[in-house]
């Protein structure tokens, strides 16, 4: 299988939520007025596995810092994987083409600051998928903010 | 009754430079905590099965008081190290929660992988008290399970149990006399009995937890 690197990449973000053991949630983010009319399957499978591969990787670097940013995992072809770990080692994981450190940053503390208060919903159990609206709304809105 | 049905992303967190987090009354906790032990005490059938569910009653509260700390800390760290998140259980989590640090945080001298986290008076067994024939329970397996949570939150997988353990001599003059400061939990005249007993909470940790320590002082 070829990763063949498709303008698409650098325009589209993945952002999956990971607890322990499965994603608790996903989200992908297309720059607006992007060339591509919506990702092809192959692209978007290819994305995923890029990603999950990385968790290797992202648990290897997780015991040698206590940063809850740990920034660029992984590098493939033009893309890139930065992470970010919360005190419950919950691993927010975005696939990017490159963005600046800065706005990743920012990005992940602010969904960061929106998974906490998730989490202070006592119906909400820790490592679960994550199913609200609102969480999903709010991602998307900061996702438009710092990464595009 | 007014009340704002903002929703759950909108509201605060607190944190540095916020007002007081806000605190609730140890009679309010001592009745709905008494509700909850009694709930569960109708339900099983044995003492073991108790600290069970009391453990597990407690466990989602670690879950959540962890992230919930580590972010109000606004440092965007987390733990690593055996050592300090348990400096971290026994003094942020416990302020935290009882307005005052763990009265002690001690080490196994038998086991390597055993600690113990002392309390003189927790709060979930001050209005508590055990017919003998319940012989061992001890209702402080709620606390133990937030410890549990915290810790297992973190990656430091660990079985926690509670324990009452008797005071010795000197310790019994220590803590019960009259001008203690009791910290957080404010009831100084309680009208209540001196303790008999501290409870201890035994942390054993799981063995890859703490190769996985060991790996990292290289």
């Amino acid at each position: 299988v070829t990763l063949s690197p498709t303008m698409a990449s650098s325009q589209l973000l993945l952002f999956v939520i990971v607890g322990k053991n499965e994603p608790l949630y996903e989200a992908e983010f297309h720059k607006m007025g992007g060339t591509s009319s919506g990702t092809s399957d192959s692209v978007t499978r290819q994305n995923y596995f890029v990603l999950h591969s990385a968790l290797d990787l992202v648990d290897k670097a997780s015991w040698t810092t206590n940063n809850m940013y740990l920034k660029v995992v992984d590098k493939i072809n033009h893309q890139q994987v930065s992470t970010f770990l919360t005190a419950g080692n919950i691993k927010f994981m975005l696939l990017h083409g490159g963005k600046t450190e800065d706005s990743i940053k920012n990005f992940f503390n602010e969904v960061y600051e929106l998974y906490v208060k998730l989490s202070m919903n006592p119906f909400y159990k820790y490592d679960t998928p994550i199913t609200s609206k609102f969480f999903d709304t709010r991602v998307r809105a900061v996702a438009r903010r710092y990464l595009s | 009754m007014s009340r704002s049905t903002a929703n759950i992303l909108d509201r605060p967190l607190g944190g540095r430079g916020a007002r007081s987090e806000g605190s609730v009354s140890t009679s309010a906790f001592a009745y709905l905590y008494s509700e909850l032990v009694q709930y569960h005490q109708s339900r099983v059938a044995s003492i073991s099965e108790l600290e069970r569910r009391l453990e597990s009653s407690g466990y989602g509260v670690g879950l959540k008081v962890l992230e919930l700390l580590a972010y109000r800390a606004r440092e965007y760290k987390r733990e690593t190290r055996l050592m300090n998140i348990l400096q971290f259980v026994s003094s942020a989590v416990w302020k935290s929660l009882f307005g005052k640090a763990a009265d002690s945080l001690e080490r196994s001298i038998d086991h390597a992988d055993e600690f113990m986290i002392v309390d003189y008076e927790p709060i979930t067994s001050m209005y508590v008290s055990v017919p003998s024939d319940l012989g061992q329970l001890s209702v402080d397996a709620y606390l133990s399970g937030i410890i549990a949570g915290v810790l297992d939150g973190a990656g430091f997988t660990a079985r926690v149990t509670a324990h009452s353990v008797t005071l010795e001599e000197h310790e019994v003059s220590a803590n019960n006399a009259p001008n203690t400061n009791m910290g957080g939990s404010g009831s100084v005249n309680n009208n209540l009995p001196p303790r008999k007993d501290k409870a201890v909470f035994l942390v054993k940790f799981a063995p890859e937890v703490l190769e996985r320590d060991a790996t990292l002082d290289r």
